[in-house]
């Protein structure tokens, strides 16, 4: 497989600040790419630099087989771009601006029109076509965005922060989008601060913090590295000794939570639940709930960084700004 | 489709969306119509005996005077509008969804320049039509109106590219706003609303070199009097530098935006 995305030691200073300190990554045709990282990490930094919005002070990237310092225009006639919070002009209609973008990209008039109307009707966005984008919910400037995006059918898409302040409703019809157009085969380069978006939609998770990739792989991957998930076995009083010693043979057993859990951890995740239930069920031990716990993005998060990522960004949003 | 073709489909896509931004928000059609409009009347009707101050040159009436005025002050705020419209579009990202297209950059100043220049065209058609609604003679008919439509279209473009330059290198609505006082000293510092010869001095000097003068004289001689090729070339050549001062600054702000990123 081709890789869509090429960059090796990226860098951009803004004067004395390195915003981003030497990213290397690759992301292969048809993959979504989740690059997570909280605000202020270099996220959009690097994207405006793949998106040739903004020149590298240092290594180089190739986007769609195409440099994008050398051949920016080539780069740009390839790619799809929805930036953080939807830039749209609040005075044209939904329709002005999907006709407008189609000739941008060099569509035909009569192509560019046709092209409008599919896309409208595809992000569901008909009966608003004729209204002034000002009098769009955040929902739908998001989606039509994001058909703006994809009216020259590019071979990648960057989104940044696609549904940072939308509702969850919105957020998942976002995805579903996001999921249908990668499933056409277009490779996606998601920005995110949210866990879960990262978690849900990518292949791969790069990890951006103070302008460093600290860490990179599939999600499962990630949080293998910090550890196999565990079955939390819930049982009757009197059987959890037993429960204990069978279960020692399967896994390692983890400090109990109470007198009633037992919790083992299991090296192939979900491929071990029936041997763990077949073992229990031979020695005639009820099983009251089985659960299987994997780590989280918010545990690797926290392992590369010393943070969380969502409740710390949180938490920085409700602090009251300093004097 | 050859790239000077889409780039001119991209310009002239552009230039629709500017004027149509332009009439669906007032703040940026009132400078541009009503204001000078207001002026125009206000001027007319309360200072109308000033054709019969010894010196002021021969015309028909005071309107018809300032009918060149009207059309400056409508061309010089709608460059300004202009370069607000796109200082706007800076702040609020708009121009990152232009600049992240296949298209030359430049093209986007281009839009925003052949937007203005279609409302100085409509500033001149507005103006004309009050004179003449209201009594005023176009000497040198026909072919005189047309001339002055030329150079109204023409200087709004040359005052555009100013306007571009400022919002480009600031990147702020409220920077390129402010200039909207300075943009009425320099007019009012040339022959739009008084003749040179009754301004006294320093603002007789200053008028007297001032582009914008030679501008308004080649604009207001084919509808006072006739078409006077030494007042017409005079104008185009003014235009013409304004035109490449505009084009020059803005390509060199352009240029550190990109690189600023």
């Amino acid at each position: 497989m081709s890789a869509a995305i090429v960059v090796e030691n990226l860098q951009r200073a803004f004067g004395e600040v390195l915003a981003v300190q030497g990213v290397d990554l690759e992301v292969d045709e048809g993959e979504i790419y989740g690059f997570l990282g909280p605000n202020g990490a270099g996220k959009t930094t690097t994207v405006r630099m793949l998106t040739t919005l903004l020149l590298p002070t240092g290594g180089r990237a190739v986007v769609a087989g195409h440099d994008v310092v050398g051949e920016a225009r080539a780069v740009r006639a390839s790619i799809g771009v929805a930036l953080q919070e939807a830039a749209l002009d609040p005075l044209m209609t939904g329709r002005e601006l999907i006709r407008l973008q189609a000739t941008l990209q060099g569509l035909p008039s009569a192509e560019g029109k046709r092209r409008a109307d599919d896309l409208l009707e595809r992000v569901d966005l008909v009966g608003a076509a004729d209204r002034r984008v000002g009098t769009y919910s955040g929902g739908m400037q998001r989606r039509l965005d994001l058909a703006a995006a994809l009216v020259h059918e590019p071979r990648v898409l960057f989104l940044d922060e696609p549904t940072t302040g939308l509702d969850p409703v919105s957020r998942k019809t976002i995805w579903e989008e996001v999921k249908t157009l990668n499933d056409g085969g277009t490779t996606v380069f998601l920005t995110t601060q949210y866990l879960e978006e990262a978690d849900q939609l990518a292949d791969n998770v790069g990890i951006i913090d103070s302008g460093r990739l600290v860490a990179e792989g599939t999600p499962a991957s990630l949080k293998a590295e910090i550890g196999n998930p565990h079955i939390r076995l819930q049982l009757e009083e009197g059987s959890i000794a037993a429960a204990e010693e069978i279960c020692g043979h399967l896994g390692r057993l983890l400090p109990p939570v109470d007198g009633k859990t037992v919790l083992v951890e299991v090296e192939h995740g979900a491929g071990d639940i029936p041997r763990v239930v077949r073992a229990l069920d031979d020695a005639g031990i009820e099983v009251g709930t089985l659960e299987l716990v994997h780590p989280t993005l918010d545990d690797v998060f926290v392992a590369k960084t010393g943070y969380h990522l969502e409740r710390d960004e949180k938490n920085a949003e409700q602090e009251p700004a300093e004097a | 489709m050859s790239r000077l073709a889409v780039n001119a489909r991209v310009v002239r896509a552009l230039g629709m969306r500017s004027i149509r931004q332009t009439f669906r928000r007032p703040q940026l059609m009132a400078p541009i119509l009503v204001f000078p409009t207001l002026l125009l009347a206000v001027q007319t009707g309360g200072a109308g005996a000033a054709v019969n101050l010894p010196g002021f040159p021969p015309v028909q009436s005071f309107l018809q005077f300032m009918l060149a005025g009207a059309m400056m002050q409508s061309l010089m705020l709608a460059g300004n509008s202009g370069g607000i419209a796109l200082a706007v579009d800076i702040e609020m990202g708009f121009t990152d969804r232009l600049f992240a297209a296949p298209i030359s950059r430049f093209t986007i100043v281009l839009g925003r320049l052949a937007g203005t220049a279609a409302l100085g065209l409509f500033a001149a058609l507005w103006f004309l039509a009050i004179g003449l609604v209201f009594g005023a003679k176009i000497e040198s008919g026909v072919a005189g109106a047309l001339i002055a439509i030329a150079l109204v279209t023409a200087t709004a473009l040359a005052v555009g590219g100013i306007g571009a330059a400022i919002a480009l290198r600031t990147g702020s609505a409220s920077v390129v706003q402010g200039f909207f006082p300075l943009v009425l000293v320099i007019l009012f510092l040339s022959s739009a609303f008084f003749p040179v010869e009754l301004m006294i001095q320093p603002a007789k000097a200053i008028a007297e070199y001032n582009p914008l003068s030679f501008v308004v004289e080649g604009i207001r001689e084919p509808i006072i009097s006739g078409i006077d090729a030494g007042d017409t070339l005079a104008a185009v050549l003014s235009i013409a530098g304004i035109v490449v001062l505009g084009l020059v600054l803005s390509a060199r702000a352009l240029r550190h935006r990109l690189r600023a990123g």
